[in-house]
């Protein structure tokens, strides 16, 4: 284990825990004011591949078949999906999708899945896993990204001056946790001890995904939820 | 696939040329269509006025509710035309609205016509936050009982997130010319360099994403031709089989993606996956059409042929 992690853990589960890390894969149990959780995710940026998206949701089934209702706690760090010929010719999409299938079973069998950001997250990564969580928490050195300034720039072949300027208001362009939070898509950083904002975030109800409206309530994203509530007719459809 | 009289074949309509709308308009029964939160209520992207760029005012997705050989069912299709159907705050929003939708009405199912290079770069973290968001609002219609079918066959496949979404589907159907992965070609290359990936080598592209290696993995459960009809036919047929999210078929999907690791995990190429799966002539696997492509591989795929 690095000693990133293992101090992450430590803060994390004070009272004691069983966390192994092998290749970045993050497996294990632990004590919490909340009781017994399991630990699951990814460390070191790791970029997940088949075998590990595969690891991971054996131990999502695993953890519903044998600890009914336990709560899940997901670390969060890696740098995306695996980018390779291999995993693509075996269908690492495919892979990912039957993770977040998962980790979907365990929330509606009533395990609480709570997902804490200590590093990078991005993309593919971060997708199936820590992004399917009822609520993405973070702590010191959370950094979620899709795309650095100057890829966007190259890719787009949109000046990066703009780009850099626009990032000062946009929160939708340039990395950075704050930026995720004015979306609605992770929670402002919590302040130590770590146990304790564990604790509390385990005893939150999960209840159904409420980004869009946090992301329009922080100003981050103005038109998504009223989108979606529009085209779900939640609201009865408009004549 | 399509029964009939091969003295009045229809012509065949591409699938993979029409725009978004002709494909529903050609999927669902004739002038059932209509459309949630259409180009004139002009809902465009936030986000692209600012870089100076063009909107569009569907934002590149149409939904909305159709019949389907007389059943209510909810669609959506991506316009590869705008930004190659990426995702965007509002065009994200709409698919996950529609899901919702179907997770409240419960209509006979719902279709995702699915043409998308993944997050729209232009609004990138919005677009990341979008598909996560669409993911969760698909296996919440699942766990409804409402089956959601992908099609893949536009111009612009079906990557990034957006394979991850196709995948939380109950079922897929792929055209040959229909292109499903996460990396596409062009970011490989450009991530990890041309000798992982050359996406300038046409057939290798295509045996690596195509149809037809995705139907032989058992990623598309069906393998059509690039016809609006075939892809009508193949929605039905998928829909009326959904595959249940229960914990006994994760199970069994798990042991399936761990049989294939363990039977290809040595594979770099399709053609080595073709060769491994002992399907009989592989190298003329590109060549056939759909059906003689389907018998050839049927073996492979544990069916009887």
């Amino acid at each position: 284990m690095t000693p990133a992690l293992g101090a992450l853990v430590g803060a994390l589960f004070p009272a004691g825990h069983a966390v192994r890390e092998e290749g970045g894969i993050v497996v294990g149990a632990a004590h919490t004011a909340a009781g017994e959780v399991a630990v699951l995710g990814t460390a070191g940026g790791v970029e997940v591949g088949v075998e590990a998206a595969l690891a991971l949701a054996g131990e999502v089934l695993r953890t519903v078949r044998e600890h009914p209702g336990r709560p899940i706690v997901v670390l969060v760090d890696t740098r995306g999906q695996r980018m390779s010929r291999r995993d693509e010719v075996l269908g690492l999409n495919g892979y990912l999708g039957h993770l977040a299938a998962c980790v979907e079973l365990a929330r509606r069998r009533g395990h609480p899945i709570v997902a804490v950001v200590s590093g990078d997250a991005v993309s593919g990564g971060v997708l199936p896993l820590g992004f399917m969580a009822d609520a993405v928490h973070a702590v010191e050195g959370a950094h979620p990204w899709v795309m650095s300034l100057p890829a966007m720039a190259r890719v787009t072949k949109l000046p990066l001056e703009r780009l850099e300027e626009l990032s000062q208001s946009s929160p939708v362009l340039a990395p950075g946790l704050d930026r995720f939070v004015r979306l609605g898509a992770i929670e402002p950083r919590w302040e130590p001890p770590l146990s304790e904002q564990l604790a509390a975030a385990l005893s939150r109800p999960a209840g159904r995904d409420r980004r869009a409206e946090l992301g329009l309530e922080r100003g981050g994203r103005l038109l998504a939820a009223a989108v979606a509530r529009r085209v779900s007719g939640e609201d009865g459809d408009e004549p | 696939m399509t029964p009939g009289n091969p003295g009045h074949l229809p012509a065949r309509r591409s699938y993979r040329e029409a725009t978004a709308r002709r494909r529903l308009a050609g999927i669902l029964d004739p002038g059932s269509f209509t459309e949630l939160l259409g180009p004139s209520e002009r809902v465009t992207s936030p986000h692209l006025a600012g870089l100076g760029l063009a909107v569009a005012f569907d934002d590149g997705v149409v939904v909305g509710r159709g019949l389907l050989g007389g059943r209510v069912v909810l669609a959506a299709s991506q316009e590869g035309g705008f930004m190659g159907g990426a995702v965007g705050e509002v065009h994200g929003a709409k698919l996950v609205g529609l899901l919702r939708r179907a997770e409240r009405e419960r209509p006979a199912g719902v279709l995702l016509l699915l043409d998308s290079g993944g997050v729209r770069l232009q609004e990138a973290n919005a677009g990341l936050v979008a598909v996560s968001e669409i993911m969760r609002a698909l296996l919440g219609a699942r766990a409804a009982g409402v089956p959601v079918v992908g099609l893949i066959g536009g111009g612009w496949g079906c990557f990034g997130g957006m394979g991850i979404v196709a995948r939380c589907c109950d079922a897929l159907a792929m055209s040959e010319e229909g292109r499903l992965g996460i990396s596409g070609p062009d970011v490989i290359e450009a991530t990890k360099g041309v000798e992982e990936l050359d996406a300038a080598d046409r057939a290798l592209v295509w045996r690596t994403y195509g149809g037809k290696h995705r139907y032989l993995l058992g990623e598309a459960d069906l393998l059509v031709e690039d016809d609006l009809a075939a892809f009508r036919d193949a929605a039905a047929a998928l829909l009326a089989s959904p595959r249940s999210l229960d914990e006994g078929a994760l199970a069994r999907e798990h042991e399936r993606l761990a049989r294939r690791l363990a039977d290809f995990g040595g594979c770099t190429d399709a053609a080595d996956v073709w060769r491994a799966a002992a399907v009989p002539d592989p190298d003329r696997l590109p060549l056939l059409d759909a059906d003689a492509f389907r018998r050839a591989v049927a073996a492979a795929r544990g069916e009887e042929p």
